[in-house]
């Protein structure tokens, strides 16, 4: 939330508080984003009921951002103390070679403890690969960009060597299940986002975690003095990350149960701090939003899908999104906020404003991962 | 830094062990049989379940029986490795170097310096870019286009007032660019749309989900790989429809899965994209290596199967 005293004097308002909260134009970007595929093609927006659980367009785009959302939500956490963790998408490599690899050798394979086995052993790898990068950024003091970086190129290698460079198939239905079944109605990876959502946010919200979080990532060493466990917390976020990077290669690879540790999780860093990003959190670290990843993650999503909707071609696809997600950076951006805030003349603030004379940090990942 | 560390270690331990097991195997049998032709194989990787096929098909044939000693090196999709694989082979100074290049183009030094130590070279499925003049003396893989072609000659035949959704596959690669081109040249005015599903299933799933909104009256899917058309199953099913008649599904490839989905009557035709062409190059290296005039190009010979397809069909093949 911007702080309010920022906000010049006789212009608060109900109106003025919801137009200048954070989540606004990310908001804005979805639903006109969804309402724009519903007028393009009728009976996009509609949610059935068939053979007992939810079918339609918008049941598959929430399917569709468990993924990043998972990633960005660790992702969120290791920003907000100022770093960055680029090894989540190797981690879904390995994570999911891991289990597979870990099936595959099972007689059992269709059993469901060997299942919970399978999943156990490769969250285990993910938190030891967590505690590995947590080490070199809090305790060896390596910059976050570089100590990630080993593993986002090393981990690839990794995973190749587990699944010894091939394709690992493996036909178990009680792991598919986490991929492309349905709980309550709801496609369970939906329901496993949603639960970890649930868990950080009274992890974060509900302690001072998420406040000491902050304060790391505005001033480490003014934490440390102030008592702060600044080593731990950092240590700490990028398990984390690492752990949800874990249950994402999961849930991502478990519908075609295939590991193949060139392509899964490739480039899913870049997707992870995109939502992150477009959910109003800076790169600079600090202040992090778990909502507004949420929200990030449902725009890339719902880009994906549009860009179908909307019959692009394929050639200009990768232009469409990069639009779109600058759009939405722009009307982000603190400086055109304060421009429209301070009432400049015929701004009425759209997606399509000016480019403001220092962009924010956020979009340069975006252009770089779209293009 | 000390697991990344040991992690690379081992890695590059395993990759040198190979090489020295291979090429152990290779002085072995060179000491005894000096006439055996050597030939360095660089495959690009392990991609998909079509790349493991061609190597077990390559390895097969290219053995001491036929005349061949082969030293095989698995780039893992990175072009460094390959292009090391490369030099290793010029070090070595086998008699044929045979090669799968990852990517296009950055190949001109490395085709020089073989150029220069006057060793020929096949190339393998795919092709190079160079500045390098005559880089290769031969050519040997699938023809895309005419795969294309193949699949919209049975779409006009059969199904001329079809409305087609052509499922594309990872955009500017070779296989997607050509399999278009070749299917529009036949069948370009039935389709009315395309998304790209990256050659992958959970992708090429996504993307009929979402075509499943988009163009309601699509009764006929064109997909560049068998995997994307398997995906495109999930999504038909998925949507309460019949895959195979409610939307017809035309796929490349000839994988296992794929012929298996075309004879439950899922898939409706599929064009194959032979892998198992081991036999051919090793007869087009042993008169490369004997310096015979060969062509230029080599293309490998591709089926076509439709619904008719027996499970005899399927379990005789190696993919």
């Amino acid at each position: 939330m911007s702080s309010p005293t920022t906000r010049p004097p006789g212009r608060p308002g109900t109106v003025g508080r919801v137009v200048h909260h954070r989540l606004f134009w990310p908001v804005v970007a979805l639903v006109l984003l969804l309402l724009a595929c519903g007028l393009r093609s009728p009976g996009f927006l509609t949610v059935s009921v068939q053979d007992g659980h939810l079918f339609g367009q918008l049941v598959d785009i929430l399917r569709f951002s468990a993924t990043p959302m998972l990633l960005g939500l660790g992702m969120a956490l290791v920003i907000a103390t100022g770093g960055i963790d680029l090894s989540v998408g190797a981690v879904m490599a390995i994570s999911l070679a891991v289990s597979l690899t870990y099936l595959d050798a099972s007689p059992t394979a269709g059993a469901v403890p060997t299942v919970a086995a399978a999943i156990g052993v490769a969250l285990a790898v993910a938190v030891v690969i967590g505690t590995f990068n947590g080490f070199l950024v809090s305790v060896l003091g390596v910059q976050p960009f570089i100590a990630t970086m080993i593993l986002m190129v090393a981990g690839r290698g990794i995973a190749m060597l587990i699944t010894q460079g091939q394709i690992t198939t493996v036909t178990s239905e009680p792991f598919k299940f986490l991929g492309s079944g349905f709980v309550l109605g709801l496609p369970t990876p939906v329901v496993v986002a949603a639960v970890v959502l649930v868990l950080l946010v009274l992890l974060v919200r509900g302690s001072a975690l998420g406040m000491l979080l902050e304060s790391v990532g505005i001033n480490r060493e003014a934490s440390r003095l102030a008592g702060v466990p600044s080593r731990r917390i950092t240590w700490l976020v990028y398990v984390v990350a690492a752990l949800l990077a874990g249950v994402a290669g999961i849930v991502y690879g478990a519908p075609t149960m295939a590991a193949d540790a060139n392509n899964i999780g490739l480039m899913k860093e870049m997707d992870a701090i995109l939502c992150v990003v477009l959910g109003g959190t800076t790169l600079a670290g600090g202040k992090f939003y778990l909502g507004g990843t949420v929200v990030g993650a449902l725009i890339l999503s719902t880009i994906e899908r549009a860009v179908v909707i909307f019959h692009v071609p394929s050639q200009i696809t990768p232009l469409f999104k990069a639009l779109v997600i600058i759009a939405v950076c722009v009307a982000q951006s603190p400086r055109l906020r304060e421009m429209i805030r301070s009432g400049v003349p015929g701004r009425s603030g759209r997606a399509a404003g000016p480019p403001t004379p220092a962009p924010t940090p956020a979009p340069a990942p975006t252009v770089e991962k779209v293009l | 830094m000390a697991r990344s560390t040991l992690a690379r270690t081992a890695t590059g331990l395993v990759a040198a062990l190979s090489i020295l097991a291979l090429s152990a195997c290779g002085s072995g049998g060179g000491s005894s049989d000096s006439d055996l032709v050597k030939v360095g194989f660089s495959q690009l990787g392990a991609e998909s379940g079509w790349r493991t096929a061609n190597t077990e098909s390559v390895k097969e044939h290219l053995t001491e029986e036929n005349g061949i000693d082969l030293t095989f090196v698995d780039a893992q999709q990175k072009q460094e490795n390959q292009i090391k694989a490369l030099r290793d082979f010029v070090d070595q100074d086998v008699d044929v170097i045979a090669f799968s290049p990852v990517i296009e183009t950055g190949w001109d030094e490395v085709l020089q310096d073989i150029k220069d130590a006057g060793i020929p070279v096949v190339l393998v499925d795919r092709t190079v870019d160079t500045t390098v003049e005559d880089p290769f003396v031969s050519w040997i893989g699938a023809d895309f286009t005419a795969e294309g072609v193949t699949a919209g000659e049975w779409v006009a035949e059969n199904h001329p007032d079809a409305k087609v959704f052509e499922l594309q596959g990872t955009m500017g690669s070779g296989a997607q660019t050509n399999r278009q081109e070749g299917f529009r040249s036949v069948a370009g005015d039935q389709v009315i749309g395309e998304a790209s599903g990256n050659f992958t299933r959970t992708e090429g799933k996504e993307a009929v989900e979402a075509a499943l909104q988009a163009y309601p009256d699509m009764d006929l899917i064109f997909a560049h790989n068998d995997d994307m058309g398997l995906g495109a199953i999930e999504a038909i099913e998925a949507a309460g429809k019949v895959p195979g008649e409610d939307i017809r599904i035309v796929t490349v490839d000839g994988v296992h899965d794929g012929l298996t989905a075309l004879l439950e009557g899922k898939f409706n035709f599929v064009v194959e994209c032979n892998p198992a062409f081991g036999d051919q190059l090793a007869e087009l290296i042993t008169q490369v290596a004997a310096g015979e005039d060969v062509p230029a190009e080599t293309i490998v010979v591709d089926q076509a199967f439709d619904q008719t397809i027996t499970q005899d069909v399927i379990d005789a093949r190696t993919f």
